[in-house]
């Protein structure tokens, strides 16, 4: 397969992740809550926007012409934080007030106290619809920016995100993309009947195809495969594109992958200690 | 005696399309949003005379006012239109989460308040959208008493940096106020003086308080001052204790249902600053139903005559 992505960048992309990933479990270690296994799923993505796609700056985090992103499942707030830290937004330091009082890291992004974020987010379904308006503004102004938004697979049980899907068809948004983090494992989800639960296999493609999108399907944890994607959505004109990336909830910790049981659990020091051994060995 | 009502009724939705037509005139970063009932609301007459600044939304309030606040982030000020039962029961969530907490500059137009709605019946009636609303923080929330009101009221929320609702209603209703009327955030209106007992009421509810206290005065000779509360959040509680000072008994008239309104409001005011008697003119929580503008006034017990009813009986408490 082709790439766009030098070696030396995709190491930088490989290494961030595994370094906010590292952070992501040590910042829900000593918050003592939050949520594993959706933010590690998503890491991946959350680095190669911020290191590789989004024209942000964490000098000028509010500059006017930025790139937007919507974490529109805000549960993972604590993923995107690790991957803002990282980038430079704030101290990393600061992930350890994660969820404490007066912290800019609430348990779900909120505009008004933290720079770098566009959008409130945490009750499931609105990010996608703040990201349309996003987009929708720069065309009436002729703004250049582009609008980013990453949606979760169970989040899309949400009617409110076809509601969206629907008006950014309908206004032609190509300056709109949005990115399925398809984890395929949901708070709870449904009896699969083989002693796990699950999300029902849906359609994605068929149905995001079918309200006038351009689909791109991707593992969402190969930079190389979300680059190339990303850049695909670049080219494409007059519909908006969602990249359905393919991800293990958990992903990077052996014992955390696709299980139910790591959703929103807190490791233990131990768990902790194992974790960051298994990141660091690339596991 | 002489009314201060006028013979002549206009509908606040005239004053409404009026003034949003000349604002998204005159300001490039004012757009219209609209939850497909343009015709009912009249945000129509944009989209029919300066269509640029129209946003079709579709049938969908939750992704529209999701998208008001994506919109406003961006520098442009959304005007968001639907009925006031959907506005406040079907998309609340949407509008706590993304505009009021990050008080983004949004204006909600919740058209078709209250009990007259034009024969639509329970379903698109709206008796709790001043309850719902209110409750949240930083919103602004206004409910004028005619089309002037309405056009000085929205003067002001384009002015406003932040979330405002402001509560219309569909039919028409004499004239209160003139072009020399100036709205005044958290503060109230005395329309008419009086020693006896003071009526506090808002939007719709207004005219027909002043038809009722002119009534008393001149059929019993009660003398009853009506304050009007175009502004229920933020309200002035310094004239609502001062009313309470001046007469000592207070009635509280608004096409609302009685809980968590108006009525509310005043009554947490009046209990905590100056307890006097107070009785609540709105619809007694019960459901409702579609039928005649003066038939509905009746059995839902807020016609003039109700509050003719209700300062007796609040003179009886004193």
């Amino acid at each position: 397969m082709s790439t766009l992505l030098q070696e030396e960048q995709k190491n930088l992309l490989i290494n961030k992740s595994k370094e906010a990933r590292k952070q992501l479990i040590k910042a829900v270690n000593h918050a003592g809550a939050g949520h594993i296994g959706g933010p590690m799923s998503a890491m991946d993505l959350f680095i190669n926007l911020y290191f590789n796609e989004l024209n942000v700056s964490t000098e000028d985090p509010d500059n006017d012409n930025r790139d937007r992103f919507v974490l529109s499942k805000g549960h993972s707030a604590i993923g995107l934080y690790a991957a803002l830290a990282v980038r430079g937004f704030f101290p990393i330091e600061e992930l350890k007030t994660f969820d404490s009082l007066d912290s800019r890291l609430q348990a779900h992004p909120d505009m008004t106290i933290l720079p770098g974020l566009d959008m409130s987010t945490g009750s499931l379904g609105q990010g996608i619809s703040a990201a349309v308006g996003m987009a929708l503004g720069a065309k009436l102004q002729n703004k250049e920016f582009r609008t980013y938004c990453i949606v979760g697979d169970g989040e899309s049980q949400e009617g409110q995100v076809w509601e969206a899907a629907d008006v950014a068809s309908k206004y032609k948004l190509d300056n709109l993309v949005a990115i399925l983090d398809n984890n395929k494992i949901q708070q709870f989800g449904w009896n699969a009947g083989n002693g796990k639960r699950e999300i029902p296999a849906v359609n994605a493609h068929g149905r995001w195809e079918a309200f006038g999108w351009h689909v791109i399907d991707i593992d969402g944890h190969n930079h190389e495969e979300i680059t190339n994607a990303l850049h695909e959505a670049k080219q494409v004109s007059g519909k908006p594109t969602i990249i359905i990336a393919n991800t293990v909830k958990g992903k990077g910790v052996s014992f955390m992958e696709d299980t139910i049981k790591w959703h929103s659990r807190v490791p233990t020091d131990e768990e902790l200690e194992l974790g960051l051994k298994e990141l660091e060995a690339g596991v | 005696m002489k009314t201060i009502l006028s013979a002549e009724k206009q509908t606040m939705r005239d004053g409404l399309s009026k003034t949003m037509l000349r604002l998204s005139q005159e300001d490039e970063n004012v757009y219209v949003l609209d939850g497909d009932l343009g015709t009912s609301t009249k945000a129509d007459v944009v989209a029919d005379n300066n269509p640029e600044k129209f946003l079709q939304m579709g049938i969908a309030e939750q992704n529209m006012m999701s998208a008001a606040a994506g919109l406003a982030t961006t520098g442009i000020q959304p005007w968001t239109f639907s009925f006031a039962a959907f506005l406040s029961k079907r998309s609340i969530d949407q509008i706590q989460v993304q505009i009021a907490q990050p008080k983004l500059d949004v204006k909600m137009i919740g058209g078709y308040s209250g009990l007259l709605t034009g024969l639509t019946g329970k379903t698109h009636q709206s008796l709790e959208d001043i309850a719902i609303f209110r409750t949240l923080a930083n919103m602004v929330v206004l409910a004028p008493g005619d089309s002037k009101e309405v056009e000085k009221v929205m003067e002001f929320a384009h002015q406003y940096d932040g979330p405002v609702y402001i509560r219309v209603a569909r039919d028409a209703y004499p004239i209160l106020f003139d072009d020399d009327y100036t709205f005044e955030l958290g503060k109230a209106i005395t329309l008419k003086e009086g020693t006896d007992a003071t009526i506090i009421s808002t939007g719709t509810q207004t005219s027909r308080s002043v038809e009722a206290a002119e009534k008393l005065e001149e059929e019993e000779g009660i003398s009853v001052e009506v304050l009007h509360m175009p502004s229920i959040k933020p309200l002035d509680t310094e004239a609502i204790v001062k009313a309470a000072e001046k007469t000592g008994a207070i009635v509280t008239a608004e096409e609302h249902s009685i809980i968590g309104g108006l009525g509310s409001a005043v009554a947490e005011t009046l209990v905590e600053e100056k307890p006097v008697p107070v009785v609540r003119v709105g619809v007694k929580d019960r459901n409702s139903e579609s039928g005649p503008n003066e038939a509905m006034l009746d059995k839902y017990e807020i016609s003039p005559n109700h509050v003719v009813d209700a300062v007796k009986q609040v003179l009886k408490k004193k």
